[in-house]
């Protein structure tokens, strides 16, 4: 089953163009990788899905995604979106709160008020997110504290905290140390049971440990995209091959 | 010391003697006021009446901080809904915010006598609220407004825009992401520029003794006339006659815009250490 | 289901949509309230300056409220604002650049942890603190080392230039501190010594923002009105540049002497007055808003 159809998805910002006719499939349940070099796209690309573009000035998008079938383009209602899609950024971004606070902000936001509620949803989110144990006696305390790999483990808890059908990560790991990013990975691995994954990376080996299916994206283009293994060890297009042996980028 | 030609050792010279210059002004005058002055601070210089004889400077007192809180109530949501509107909300280069630029710089440098002569004629005539708390601070309001909508902006900006991210990734709206999450976190600076302001208020006489007045007394209520502190010096200044009080009224007018400049000051170096 | 969730969304579509009403209302605020100053200061000024003439108004020598027919000359107080702005300048300027120079260049830094906040307070000083210090201390200093009552151009001279100091130094020292620094480091590379490459090189690429500081400050010195009022001796008298011993009277001071009995017609003359002063402070404005864009301040 698919999670998210794209269809000619076409974006600008200004006159430049991020995104080229791009028409792809991601499955749900699945863990999706998009790779490529610096600038070309992918990151555009994650942020479409729930449409983060919206925020940055003179973006445009035209073409289709579909959610469950269901176009998310025009007027609908970008926070309901966001709520089913979250998101996951590439510098981790805990808000200057309390841990607690954290997690609890987005059931809140979405009207969640009893004390006993909340606290069942933190509790819940941050042993999903696998941190559960390394913060349970300092919820009251500053979020700001944690380590980096904590922190971003804590932002996948708050992600997850508003039953989100898809989980958005923007190179989750790639302000962290290899043993943070060796968590995260693992976790991500059990996240798919539930949630339909989408990452974009700039690490080509973790694409392949962890993801099912992988996109490789140049200037804007969809290149090629398919299963993970295949796609590293037979990759039909001469530039995939070029870009994954190394020879660019 | 290293060797330096002639021309050189001028330019090295001069720049330490204006500084010099610079920290001699400063010193001379907090030095001569202050030294003057707090000789002069007695409890009968904080007599709740004012009379003929002790030419107490309770009522400005009160009259400063009744002057100083009203126009911050005016003054502190308008400045920090505009500068909201300003940095979250309004698309860049959109015209609105370049006429709203224009018009806040052109507060910032208009006159505090040109105030007083608005406050005046549009407060104290048109509207005919007369010399009182009313006018006095609907015109400072007005003084200060720029003021904190520019330090308001300042601190919004410099909160990081992966909080604002974070917020709307969880599909939270404008609104909630900017009182729950960027607002909290722009407060300290909002507070630093509150005190400036407040610097302002106490030290400003030109706006005020045309607008609020300058009797010495308590203003009993909201359209009843006062004066505060600044404008109180002002008055014994020019009566010359109680030196004694001019010197400590002087001091510690001086000594309440030390105060808020360090304390103002302090909350900067804190947001920095952060 | 499908309905509730329809009801709650229109909830906070609408909260949204207030809330942004909110803001921008605020954000006219500033708008308005200079609409008014403008609308009220000329409803009421330029009628005045219109029955006396502007010609006569701008160029009279005489400042006679209290005769019949009364005279409504300021250009006393136009040359008045004049020579104490231009007293300012000369010795407040020179002074405040070096000593922003110093600051952004020379200073060690366990002395700028106490220059800036020093430069901060001077900036915070109220008007009537240095009026009264202009009083008590540069008046008889003038009077008893100088000559002439100490009432002077020369005193209110002094005092403004001590009051624009904090405002030259602030925004010519971020003027100097925004030139890259290859342009310090290639005139070093060139051999020039510290001063050489600081004066010669550094200054020279922030002689925008150095000019903005000097013109802001110029407004403060013609908007000033306590302070000037407390030590400059107030005549509405014609003065000659030399008399700089003579009191003179400014726009500002005109105003703030004369507005609390002023009537009629006297009113409006004094309206008028401010008029001229906000017509003189705008173009100030206007200039620096200029030089600030130029430089990227």
């Amino acid at each position: 089953m698919n999670k998210f159809i794209l269809e000619g998805v076409n974006l600008w910002y200004g006159d430049f163009q991020a995104l080229k006719g791009i028409d792809m499939e991601i499955p749900a349940n699945k863990i999706t990788a998009f790779i490529g070099p610096s600038g070309c796209g992918k990151s555009t690309l994650i942020k479409s899905l729930n449409r983060m573009n919206d925020l940055i000035e003179g973006c445009k998008v035209s073409g289709n995604i579909l959610l469950d079938g269901e176009s998310i383009n025009g007027d609908t209602d970008v926070n309901a979106l966001r709520k089913r899609v979250g998101m996951v950024f590439q510098k981790p971004n805990p808000f200057p709160m309390s841990v607690f606070d954290n997690i609890a902000y987005g059931p809140r936001t979405h009207g969640v008020k009893s004390k006993l509620a909340l606290g069942e949803i933190v509790e819940r989110s941050l042993r999903d997110a696998a941190i559960w144990d390394e913060v349970k006696d300092r919820l009251k305390k500053s979020a700001l504290g944690l380590s980096g790999g904590q922190q971003q483990r804590l932002c996948i808890a708050r992600a997850l905290s508003v039953q989100p059908d898809v989980l958005l990560m923007d190179e989750p790991t790639s302000a962290l140390d290899p043993i943070s990013t060796a968590k995260i990975e693992e976790l991500v691995i059990t996240l798919k049971k539930h949630y339909t994954i989408v990452i974009v990376t700039h690490n080509m080996q973790q694409a392949t440990r962890i993801s099912n299916r992988t996109g490789f994206f140049l200037l804007g283009e969809l290149v090629e995209f398919g299963k993970t293994n295949k796609l590293f060890s037979l990759p039909k297009d001469k530039r995939t091959e070029d870009y994954i042996t190394g020879r660019f980028g | 010391m290293k060797r330096r030609k002639p021309r050189d050792l001028v330019l090295f010279l001069l720049t330490w003697v204006c500084v010099g210059v610079t920290a001699l002004v400063l010193l001379t005058v907090v030095g001569y006021i202050l030294f003057n002055g707090v000789p002069y601070i007695r409890p009968s210089l904080f007599a709740w009446e004012y009379t003929a004889q002790n030419k107490s400077l309770m009522p400005a007192l009160v009259g400063t901080l009744m002057i100083v809180g009203l126009a911050l109530a005016l003054a502190v949501p308008l400045g920090v809904f505009s500068a909201i509107y300003l940095v979250e909300y309004a698309r860049r280069g959109s015209r609105f915010v370049k006429v709203v630029r224009l018009t806040t710089e052109t507060l910032a440098g208009i006159p505090s006598i040109v105030y007083g002569l608005f406050g005046f004629i549009f407060f104290g005539v048109f509207l005919g609220w007369g010399l009182s708390l009313m006018s006095g601070s609907f015109t400072v309001s007005i003084m200060i407004l720029p003021l904190i909508m520019r330090t308001t902006e300042e601190s919004l900006k410099s909160v990081p825009d992966t909080y604002r991210e974070g917020s709307f990734g969880l599909g939270a709206g404008r609104l909630r992401t900017v009182a729950r999450i960027v607002l909290p976190a722009a407060i300290p600076g909002i507070l630093a520029g509150i005190i400036l302001a407040t610097g302002r208020i106490v030290g400003e006489t030109a706006a005020i003794i045309f607008t609020l007045g300058n009797v010495a007394r308590m203003p009993n209520h909201l359209f009843d006339t006062g004066r505060t502190l600044s404008a109180h010096m002002y008055a014994l200044a020019n009566e010359g006659t109680h030196a004694g009080e001019a010197h400590a009224t002087a001091a510690v007018l001086l000594l309440v815009v030390i105060i808020l400049n360090a304390v103002s000051s302090k909350i900067a170096r804190i947001i920095k250490a952060n | 289901m499908g309905r509730r969730t329809l009801v709650a969304w229109k909830k906070v579509c609408n909260r949204e949509f207030v809330a942004k009403v909110i803001f921008i209302v605020s954000a006219s605020a500033a708008v308005l309230a200079v609409g008014l100053i403008c609308v009220f200061l000329l409803v009421q000024g330029l009628p005045a300056m219109w029955d006396i003439g502007i010609v006569s108004f701008l160029t009279g020598t005489d400042w006679r409220p209290t005769w019949t027919p009364p005279l409504f000359g300021i250009l006393p107080m136009i040359l008045g604002s004049l020579y104490v702005t231009v007293g300012a300048v000369f010795f407040g300027v020179p002074v405040g650049i070096f000593a922003a120079v110093f600051m952004a260049r020379f200073c060690p830094p366990y002395l700028y942890k106490v220059l800036k906040p020093a430069v901060n307070l001077l900036a915070g000083i109220p008007s009537v603190v240095y009026g009264y210090f202009g009083m008590v201390v540069l008046v008889p200093f003038v009077r008893g080392h100088i000559g002439g009552n100490g009432n002077s151009i020369l005193t209110a001279s002094i005092l403004l230039g001590m009051m624009i100091l904090p405002t030259i130094i602030t925004i010519s020292e971020s003027a100097i501190r925004a030139v890259p620094e290859e342009i310090y480091e290639g005139a070093v590379a060139l051999g020039a010594s510290h001063e050489r490459a600081v004066f010669f090189t550094v200054l020279p690429a922030a002689k925008s923002g150095v000019f903005a500081a000097v013109i802001l400050g110029i407004g403060r010195a013609v908007g000033e009105t306590m302070a000037v009022r407390m030590v400059a001796g107030n005549q509405a008298v014609l003065r000659m540049p030399h008399e700089i011993l003579s009191g003179t009277r400014t726009l500002t001071a005109n105003v703030v002497i004369e507005l609390g009995y002023a009537a009629d017609e006297h009113r409006q003359a004094l309206i008028a007055t401010g008029v001229v002063l906000f017509v003189f402070i705008m173009g100030i404005n206007i200039a620096f808003s200029m030089l600030k864009k130029k430089d990227g301040l």
